[in-house]
C-alpha cells in the first residue's frame, strides 16, 4: 500500500511562522492559570480537569479537542462561568471571572433560542438587558441578523428555522453583546455534514470581519484544524493539557486546503494524539454466521 | 380497514371527524332507541284510562306486572278494563322531551315566588366557581412559580400540600360552615381548598419543567436574579402553566356541586335537587347538560384564546387578537403591525389612484 508521505506538523511556511509570532505578541483576553475540576460523586471524587493553562489572544481562533470524557465540556463551562473550577482561575483582560456575564457569549450545541421571541427579538435580548432604548436595539440586532444572512427571517420564530439558521440566530445573539471573547460549546455537533460545512465557512467569515476571540469546543478533527489558528488537545481522565497545536495551514482558509499536506499531517498528528492505536481492542470475538468458502474478502 | 388500527397514527381528517361525531351519536342514539322503541326496555305502563279501578290514576305509571294483575283481577269482577301505553321509567324522559327542557326550564316560573329563575341558580353557580377559582389562582400561580424556581419555597410549601390535598375538600364543609357562615363563603372556601393545593404543585412541576439551558443562555447574555425571573422563566411556562389552568378549571367545577350542598343549598344543584322532587326529569338533564355545554364552552373558548396569544408553536393570531396586541404594545411592536399595515395598504391605494392616468 503506498501512502503520501507527509511533512511535520511543526514546520511552519515564513508567512504562517510570522503570523504566530505576531499573534503571541497580540493582547491575552482569556487566560486560565491551573484550572481543575472535581466532581464529588457517590462513589468518591473523580477529577475531570487536572491544571489546564493557556492563554487566547486577540482576534484568535482556538479550539479545544479531546477524546470524549476529556472534559472540554466542563472546560468552556468553567470558562463561561456557569460551572465554578475546583481549583485555579479565569482571567479575562486580567481579571478574574467566575460567574457568567454578557462580556463571554456563549453558543451552546443544543438550540437554546427563546421560542417565544422572535429572530429579531431573540438577538435584542442582550441589548435590552443590558438596558439599551428599543429603537437602539432593534437597530443594531438587524445589522446583527444582517451579518449572519438572515434579514428576511428577523420576524420569524425560532421553531419555523431549519438547525442551520437558529445556530446562527444563536452566534448573532451571542455576538450583539459585543463580547470579548465568543465560547462555542460544539455548536455545530447536531447538524448534518452539508449544513455544518457551511456554517464553518460563515463562521469563518464572521471571525474575519468582527474583532471577536473565538473558543471552539469540538470533537471533529477537520473542524478543528479547518477553522482554528491553534488547538489545545486535551486527554481523558483525567483531562490535562495534552498539546497546544499550531495550524501550520496559511490563512486565510478555504475548503480546498483541506488536501494540503499540511492539513492532512496536523489531523494525523491530533488523530495520534487522542486515539492512540490499539488494534488489539478493535478486534471483535469470531462469531461467523456465514457459510465457510463464502468470503467477502 | 387495517388503516383504522394503525398504532400512534393519526387518522385521515374525514375519518376523524366521522368518529368525533359518532362519540357523540353513539349515547344519543342508544337513548333515542331505549326512549322510542317499546320492545327494548319499557318496563312501565302509563295509565290512559283508568276504567274501573278504584286506586289506578291517568297519568300514573306502573310496572307491567302490576298493570296486568289488575286487569286481570277487574275482568273477573267484570269492571271496565284499564288502558295504557308502554312507557321507561319516569325518570328517562326521551331526547326530545330533555331538549324542549333545555328551553322551557329557562321560561318556566319557579313554584315559590322567592325562588330563583334557572338562569339566576346558574349565574350563582357560575360566580361561586369563578370566585373560588380566582381566588385560587392569585395565590396558587404566583406560590406554584416560586416554588418551582426556587428550592427554598419548594421545601417550605410543597410537602404541607402533598399531605394536604389527600384531604378530600368536601370533608372541610362543616368547618367551613362554622367559621364563614351558611351563605356562599363556605362555598368558595370548599372550591379555594380542592383547587388551590392542587394548583401549586402542578404548576411548580411545570416550573420545574423548564429546560435549564434556556435559563443558561440568557445568564451568558447577562440576565440574572429578576431579569431571568420576568425576562425567561415567566414566558418559557406562561402556555404550560395556561394549559395547567384550563384543567384544573375543570376540577373547581366538580367541587361546585359538592360545595352547593354546604349550607344552604344553592346555584345548579339546588335547582336539579328541587326538580327532581318534583319529578320533573327532564329538567334535571337539562341542568345537568347545561353544566357540561358551559364546561366544554369556557375550555373551548380559552383554548382558543391560548393559541392566540401562544402563537410560536406554529399558530398564527387572528385579525382580533393582532388588533389587541396592537392595542396593548402600541405600533413599536411591528411583528403584529396590523393598523400599520392597514395605513400602508391604504396609502398604496391613494398613490395608486393618483397615478391612474386621467381619461
Amino acid at each position: 500500500m503506498q501512502t503520501i508521505q507527509l511533512p511535520s506538523y511543526k514546520s511552519q511556511s515564513p508567512e504562517v511562522a510570522d503570523r504566530f509570532r505576531r499573534l503571541k505578541e497580540r493582547q491575552v483576553i482569556l487566560e486560565t492559570v491551573g484550572l481543575g475540576k472535581v466532581f464529588v460523586t457517590g462513589n468518591g471524587e473523580i477529577t475531570v480537569l487536572d491544571d489546564i493553562c493557556f492563554k487566547a489572544y486577540r482576534r484568535e481562533f482556538l479550539s479545544v479537542i479531546g477524546p470524549s470524557g476529556c472534559g472540554k465540556s466542563t472546560l468552556i463551562r468553567i470558562l463561561s462561568g456557569l460551572e465554578s473550577a475546583s481549583a485555579g482561575q479565569v482571567l479575562l483582560d486580567d481579571k478574574p471571572v467566575d460567574s457568567p456575564g454578557s462580556e463571554r457569549g456563549m453558543v451552546f450545541q443544543g438550540y437554546t433560542l427563546f421560542p417565544w421571541l422572535t429572530v429579531k427579538k431573540n438577538v435584542m435580548f442582550g441589548l435590552e438587558v443590558a438596558g439599551k432604548g428599543r429603537t437602539e436595539a432593534e437597530a443594531e440586532a438587524l445589522q446583527w441578523i444582517d451579518m449572519v444572512g438572515l434579514e428576511q427571517f428577523a420576524n420569524h420564530y425560532p421553531s419555523q428555522l431549519s438547525g442551520g439558521m437558529q445556530q446562527r440566530v444563536a452566534i448573532a445573539r451571542a455576538l450583539a453583546n459585543r463580547p470579548r471573547v465568543l465560547l462555542m460549546d460544539e455548536p455545530f455537533g447536531a447538524l448534518d455534514a452539508q449544513t455544518r460545512a457551511r456554517m464553518q465557512s460563515y463562521l469563518l467569515q464572521i471571525w474575519r470581519n468582527v474583532d471577536i476571540t473565538i473558543i471552539f469546543i469540538t470533537h471533529d478533527l477537520d473542524e478543528a484544524v479547518y477553522l482554528s489558528d491553534r488547538i489545545l488537545v486535551l486527554s481523558a481522565h483525567p483531562g490535562q493539557v495534552q498539546e497546544m497545536i499550531e495550524v501550520p495551514v496559511p490563512q486565510p482558509r478555504s475548503p480546498k486546503q483541506h488536501l494540503s499536506p499540511e492539513f492532512l499531517a496536523t489531523k494525523a498528528h491530533i488523530e495520534e494524539l487522542i486515539h492512540p492505536q490499539r488494534e488489539s481492542e478493535d478486534v471483535l470475538p469470531i462469531i461467523r454466521l456465514t457459510q465457510v468458502g463464502d468470503e467477502v474478502l | 380497514m387495517s388503516s383504522w388500527f394503525t398504532i400512534q397514527k393519526e387518522l385521515s381528517g374525514r375519518r376523524g371527524a366521522a368518529l368525533i361525531l359518532l362519540s357523540f351519536l353513539l349515547p344519543l342514539g342508544i337513548w333515542s332507541l331505549v326512549s322510542y322503541v317499546p320492545f327494548i326496555w319499557h318496563p312501565m305502563v302509563e295509565i290512559t284510562g283508568e276504567g274501573g279501578s278504584p286506586y289506578m290514576e291517568k297519568g300514573q305509571r306502573v310496572k307491567r306486572e302490576l298493570f296486568a294483575q289488575e286487569n286481570q283481577r277487574l275482568a273477573q269482577e267484570g269492571a271496565e278494563l284499564m288502558t295504557g301505553t308502554r312507557a321507561n321509567p319516569v325518570y328517562l324522559p326521551p331526547p326530545h322531551r330533555v331538549l324542549t327542557a333545555v328551553y322551557t326550564s329557562f321560561k318556566s316560573e319557579p313554584r315559590r315566588p322567592d325562588d330563583p329563575w334557572l338562569h339566576e341558580s346558574l349565574a350563582h353557580s357560575i360566580r361561586v366557581v369563578f370566585y373560588g377559582f380566582l381566588l385560587s389562582s392569585v395565590i396558587g400561580v404566583p406560590l406554584g412559580i416560586l416554588c418551582g424556581v426556587f428550592s427554598c419555597f419548594s421545601k417550605l410549601f410543597e410537602p404541607f400540600f402533598e399531605f394536604f390535598r389527600y384531604m378530600p375538600a368536601p370533608v372541610f364543609g362543616a368547618l367551613a360552615v362554622a367559621v364563614l357562615g351558611i351563605n356562599d363563603g363556605p362555598k368558595v372556601a370548599i372550591i379555594f381548598i380542592g383547587t388551590f393545593f392542587q394548583q401549586v404543585l402542578v404548576i411548580a412541576n411545570t416550573t420545574r419543567q423548564l429546560p435549564p439551558s434556556l435559563l443558561e443562555a440568557a445568564q451568558t447574555l447577562g440576565a440574572r436574579g429578576g431579569t431571568l425571573l420576568r425576562k425567561v422563566v415567566l414566558p418559557a411556562i406562561a402556555p404550560n402553566v395556561f394549559l395547567d389552568m384550563r384543567i384544573l378549571l375543570g376540577w373547581a367545577w366538580t367541587y361546585l356541586i359538592v360545595a352547593e350542598v354546604i349550607g344552604t343549598s344553592t346555584g345548579i344543584t339546588w335547582f336539579i335537587n328541587q326538580q327532581a322532587k318534583y319529578r320533573i326529569y327532564e329538567n334535571v338533564y337539562a341542568a345537568i347538560l347545561m353544566i357540561g355545554v358551559i364546561g366544554l364552552a369556557t375550555d373551548m373558548v380559552l383554548a382558543w384564546i391560548g393559541r392566540n396569544v401562544f402563537v410560536w408553536n406554529g399558530g398564527r393570531r387572528n385579525e382580533f387578537f393582532k388588533f389587541l396586541f396592537e392595542l396593548f404594545y402600541g405600533s413599536r411592536h411591528e411583528t403584529f403591525s396590523f393598523v400599520q399595515k392597514r395605513i400602508a395598504k391604504h396609502a398604496d391605494d391613494t398613490t395608486a389612484q393618483l397615478q391612474e392616468p386621467i381619461p
